[in-house]
């Protein structure tokens, strides 16, 4: 008995040190929010997010934080889960009183959590890849990855310069797929492109020469374009080889822009085109290229602290977390406000994704620059050369 | 006829993945009624396994045994700890069971192993086999092939040895089985084990052509158990035609009808099927023989 007492109030002298240690804290730090998928179906999206945001506010505090404020990271993860992450979103504003927030993962979470923050007016840096995120724009939402309609130009942009306007499209039908679908269909009137054959296929599906031979009897394709994401895409290259359609100029889309995607598709991949971040390319763009520093430097850090290879996706999240920590400086406050203002008013930022210049009318701040076309050769990346 | 060929061979292929999948619903269920939800899971195991064992410098052969083996054992465990101390609970009770040890499976294989997807080499490499102007993947054969040699073993099992014959005197009647002397608790481990290895084989053929990864189980659980709906469950003939009937139909489907409706499609027939004959294809042996 006498022991569970002292164990009482050992434990309640313990919380108490924790509580006045956390209010002398609470002086010096600024809470940043962020909602992941660190578990669950996009886990391969949120891990190396929640890794990259980790490590980098361990070094910003490292060097003293941002102006003399450390900076103190609430993570929370959704499993994928839109409804989770609302819940979590409102637990950001209400109880841990963020000043910003850098996350979300998914399209269908961070619209999810879109309303909590601008009802809250506190800035939000998401980390999805829909158009719909930026579009229309709202105040307090801004976002770091290039959209899927940016790529569909990029695309339609390297056909136009080879002189192919009739186009198969083999797509997704997971969201990816779909909205990046939508989009191209979109965008190709603009570039002159013709969508004589439009398959898709199911993100699980295991065979997709049938939607393949279709595609291969159509008359006059000259091209094909496979929006699409996680291994749908290699074994649609795969096919493609197998069917024998490798004359005809095969483009996927950044959704496959990492190294698995080679490993899987193998000796079908050479020859395949993609637009995809000067990440991927690091070690291959010039010394003049004006990326070329930040994605090296952030290659080999995410690389040696995480043993695992960099992906563009946590990328994303360092580009949103600079955006937020500059914002913050030029501040000099940290009124949600202010910095909202300041990360308007972003303009040369460099970032693994490109160089960001956003305005009242821009919060994603990206042209097609940002995207690299390039193509595969020997099992690696090479970059397209513009005018081949 | 080229075109019709294509579509035909994608769809036997895949639709031999199905067949076996539901051939391991069929073994489960005969001996215990129990519809084993986590038959996906012996199916990304088998693939899972022999992916990492080679990666190991096991070579390709003993790596698939060794997948083979993994799987059976893991088969047997879900048996004895999971269905045998629950044996005697409701047959929903023991479904939900399976439903909980698929999830635990895919999540220790996700820990395990890793997110990724993977592929294996495949056996006789990747140049297409033009059949009369169809490009085949040699791979398409080699899962054909062993289907069919898993088929034929499973029967000739079932209906020329004593084991086999015990297996299916206790799908017929349990109790009866047990009066005669036939321990049916062995018999159940038996099929657990047997399915376990049927759905590593198929995982195993599979892989070179479909990849694999931690949570492939879940979708081909599903198109399997539609199978074994469709043949009718629990009659091993049924489940075979019936796995590859879904194949075709999704193939067919993809490539004369559109593509965006291929899953609807394949199921808007197996529902009709079921309208019209709710037993399934070959549902009414089981009938008579229960």
């Amino acid at each position: 008995m006498k022991t569970k007492a002292t164990l009482k109030i050992a434990l309640a002298a313990g919380a108490m040190s924790l509580g006045l240690a956390h209010g002398a804290l609470a002086q010096n730090t600024v809470k940043i929010g962020s909602v992941l998928s660190v578990t669950g179906p996009s886990s391969f999206l949120g891990e190396p997010e929640d890794k990259t945001l980790r490590l980098y506010v361990d070094k910003i505090n490292a060097a003293g934080g941002v102006a003399g404020k450390k900076i103190e990271l609430v993570i929370y993860d959704d499993g994928g889960d839109a409804n989770k992450a609302r819940t979590f979103a409102t637990r950001l504003i209400e109880d841990d009183k963020v000043i910003a927030m850098v996350g979300g993962t998914t399209t269908g979470t961070t619209m999810a959590m879109v309303p909590v923050f601008e009802d809250a007016k506190v800035p939000f840096i998401s980390l999805a890849g829909a158009i719909e995120v930026i579009d229309p724009v709202r105040k307090f939402v801004f976002k770091t990855p290039h959209t899927d309609k940016m790529a569909c130009e990029k695309i339609f942009e390297d056909l136009k310069r080879r002189n192919l306007t009739k186009i198969g499209m083999i797509s997704g039908t997971d969201g990816f797929g779909a909205s990046m679908r939508a989009q191209c269909l979109k965008v190709a009137p603009t570039y002159g492109m013709q969508i004589v054959s439009d398959e898709t296929y199911g993100p699980r599906d295991s065979d997709m020469t049938a939607q393949l031979t279709k595609i291969k009897n159509t008359a006059g394709v000259q091209a094909v374009v496979n929006p699409g994401f996680g291994q749908g895409p290699a074994i649609v290259t795969r096919n493609y080889a197998q069917l024998g359609m490798n004359n005809i100029p095969f483009y996927q889309s950044h959704g496959v822009a990492s190294k698995s995607f080679i490993e899987l598709a193998g000796a079908a991949a050479e020859g395949v085109r993609l637009p995809a971040a000067a990440l991927l390319v690091g070690d291959k763009l010039p010394e003049s290229d004006p990326q070329k520093k930040v994605v090296t430097e952030y290659k080999q850090t995410y690389e040696s602290a995480t043993k695992q290879p960099v992906s563009t996706f946590g990328g994303h999240a360092y580009d949103g977390l600079f955006i937020l920590v500059e914002a913050m400086k030029r501040a000099n406050s940290t009124d949600s406000q202010k910095i909202r203002d300041e990360i308007e008013k972003t303009k040369g930022f460099v970032g693994t994704g490109g160089i960001v210049n956003m305005s009242a009318t821009d919060h994603l701040g990206l042209d097609l620059s940002a995207f690299r076309m390039l193509e595969i050769k020997n099992g690696d990346w090479s970059l397209v050369a513009s005018g081949s | 006829m080229a075109e019709f060929l294509q579509f035909l061979i994608s769809g036997l292929t895949v639709g031999a993945v199905y067949a076996l999948v539901a051939l391991g619903f069929t073994l489960i269920y005969n001996a215990s009624g129990v519809v084993n939800f986590a038959q996906g899971e012996f199916v990304m195991l088998g693939g899972m396994v022999t992916v990492f064992a080679s990666a190991l410098g096991v070579p390709l052969p003993l790596a698939a045994l060794v997948a083979i083996v993994v799987a059976m054992v893991i088969g047997l465990l879900l048996h004895r700890l999971a269905i045998e101390p629950a044996r005697g609970a409701s047959a929903v009770t023991l479904i939900i069971i399976t439903i909980g040890a698929s999830i635990l499976l895919r999540g220790l294989a996700a820990i395990v192993f890793d997110k990724q997807f993977h592929k294996l080499p495949a056996f006789t490499g990747d140049t297409p086999v033009d059949l009369l102007g169809a490009a085949i993947q040699p791979q398409s054969f080699w899962v054909l092939g062993g289907a069919a040699v898993v088929v034929l073993a499973l029967y000739v099992f079932l209906e020329h040895t004593l084991l086999g014959k015990a297996v299916l005197a206790t799908a017929a009647n349990r109790l009866a089985a047990r009066l005669v002397g036939i321990n049916t608790t062995t018999i159940m481990a038996l099929a657990f084990g047997g399915s376990a290895a049927i759905g590593a084989i198929a995982g195993i053929l599979v892989t070179p052509i479909t990849l694999t990864s931690y949570d492939v189980g879940t979708l081909l659980a599903l198109k399997g158990f539609a199978a074994a709906m469709l043949g009718g469950m629990g009659n091993p003939v049924g489940a075979v035609v019936g796995g590859l009937l879904l194949g075709l139909l999704e193939a067919f489907g993809a490539g004369y009808l559109s593509s965006t409706y291929k899953d609807a499609f394949a199921f808007l027939v197996i529902l009709i099927v079921l309208f019209a004959a709710p037993q399934g294809l070959f549902g009414r042996r089981v009938v008579e023989r229960v």
